[in-house]
């Protein structure tokens, strides 16, 4: 929910530390977004290394896509060295 | 000690009589460059970081002089540049501080990127600007046209007529800017040398009054340590429209802080300020409307042409951004004819920067005078009485045959 302007803080001043993490950079995605294929996915974290956006997630199964903050710049997938992220169409 | 300074200006110092409560103020002999140095003084500012140029100097070494002595608990920043000064004061204001400032010309227009920070960031800085034409060719002397330049950077500015009304407006403008309904920065305008260099008495309060009158800054928030906050962060199209309209509302409620504040101010001073002032307007026919020192020297013909019986008055905005619109419109009635006058040229437009917000305002009015524009006084040129009868014939003219025949005329210059 974005604030009318009298709601949004004065010049554009943001209060709280550490509040990044909840714009939603994920709507600048056009066109392909990243898919990770789970049985080709050999754990070794470099998606989750190179990706700019912290968009690739670390969970207890090895990796996940974020789709809130992934801007789609497919980075993963080239670097991926099993081919296990295809960029897919929306 | 007191008297009426009716010579040349409208506002009155008081006159002390026999048993009057008016403290006593003190009488001063200061330029235009030492009465805002004094004022800035007074004001207790923390910081000032400002470049020096010409010329606005004066302003800088005086306050300079008054770190140096230990007349003041500020800190003075010298800097490399205006860019680098406007700079300093911005961070500065963010942190809290009370900040002044002052420039001129090439060093106005040098700070022309961060102006929009000071305001864009809401910082109340309070700046001199001794006015200066731009180059080229260089020249010192004063004109508008640094200020009309950033006229649209989102700073409350104001145009003063000597010394005695840039010392108040120095003081009264800390106070607009930091009212947290306004939380703008503010220009105080002196014309270059005119103003800011020629020396002039005064009255000056006493400190103790200044700190009545004008408290601590109070800000909302500040960059601090403890407390960290992100400042000048990125804005996408989802938020910066937001941000800009709060800064538009901000200007909005400037008008209404002034009132407040003059009315505040002159209840020490017992010195009447506004937004507008007129001199001989109630029953005027033609008139004319000029910002800053040119206004003394309209009024005087003005009280001349009056002794023949002409009717004729002056206007002077001291505010002119946020523009006085409602007020200027409500002295346009009765007027057959006005001239505005310009110390600058907005290079193609159809009128130069003062008469463009004066014809916006007669959009409103259902009975208009017809207008025009004079440019004069560009590069530190003379404008002298003759140019000003010259100017009060051609609006005798156009009342008689109700034809405007140079809507945008060059007084002043050799033909």
């Amino acid at each position: 929910m974005k604030l009318a302007w009298r709601e949004a803080p004065v010049a554009g001043l943001i209060l709280e530390p550490g509040s990044t993490v909840e714009y939603k950079t994920g709507d600048w995605r056009v066109g392909k977004k990243p898919v990770i294929d789970q049985k080709k996915c050999i754990k070794c974290l470099i998606c989750w290394i190179v990706c700019p956006d912290v968009a690739i997630i670390r969970t207890e199964k090895g990796v996940s896509e974020d789709y809130y903050h992934c801007k789609g710049c497919a980075i993963c997938a080239e670097e991926c060295p099993v081919d296990a992220i295809t960029m897919v169409s929306e | 000690m007191y008297r009426r300074r009716e010579e040349y200006s409208d506002v009155v110092v008081p006159y002390q009589g026999e048993g009057s409560t008016i403290k006593p103020q003190e009488l001063a002999g200061m330029s235009g460059n030492e009465a805002v140095a004094y004022a800035t003084k007074q004001a207790k500012v923390d910081v000032v970081a400002a470049y020096p140029i010409t010329p606005q100097t004066i302003m800088v070494e005086r306050f300079s002089e008054y770190v140096a002595n230990g007349e003041v608990d500020a800190e003075f920043v010298c800097v490399e540049s205006e860019h680098s000064a406007m700079s300093a004061c911005v961070g500065a204001s963010l942190a809290g501080a009370r900040v002044a400032t002052s420039t001129a010309s090439q060093g106005l227009a040098l700070m022309h990127e961060v102006l929009y920070l000071a305001s864009g960031l809401r910082c109340p800085i309070v700046m001199m600007v001794a006015n200066r034409a731009l180059s080229p060719p260089i020249n010192i002397h004063g004109d508008h046209s640094d200020m009309m330049g950033s006229r649209d950077s989102g700073w409350i500015q104001i145009y003063v007529e000597n010394p005695q009304e840039a010392y108040d407006w120095t003081l009264m403008a800390f106070k607009i800017a930091e009212d947290l309904e306004v939380q703008l920065p503010v220009t105080v305008n002196l014309d270059g040398f005119t103003v800011s260099h020629a020396m002039e008495d005064l009255n000056v309060l006493s400190d103790d009054q200044v700190s009545d009158f004008l408290p601590p800054r109070k800000p909302v928030y500040k960059v601090e340590p403890e407390k960290p906050l992100t400042v000048g962060a990125m804005a996408m199209p989802d938020y910066y429209y937001e941000v800009k309209r709060q800064q538009e509302e901000a200007m909005r409620n400037a008008p209404r802080v002034l009132r407040k504040v003059t009315r505040e101010y002159e209840s020490t001073s017992h010195r009447k300020y506004g937004a507008v002032e007129t001199f001989q307007m109630d029953d005027a026919e033609t008139a004319i409307l000029c910002l800053g020192s040119t206004a003394g020297t309209v009024r005087s013909v003005v009280r001349q042409l009056r002794e023949d019986g002409r009717r004729v008055g002056v206007i002077k905005p001291w505010l002119y951004r946020p523009f006085p619109s409602e007020e200027i419109g409500s002295l346009l009635g009765d007027l057959r004819v006005l001239a505005v006058l310009d110390r600058a040229i907005s290079f193609g437009a159809v009128f130069s920067p003062v008469c463009s917000d004066v014809a916006s305002t007669l959009q409103d009015l259902e009975k208009r005078p017809k207008i025009f524009n004079v440019v004069c006084g560009l590069g530190g040129r003379d404008i002298s009485p003759k140019d000003v009868r010259l100017i009060f014939e051609e609006a005798d003219q156009i009342a008689r045959t109700g034809i405007v025949r140079d809507r945008l005329k060059f007084v002043g210059v050799r033909e």
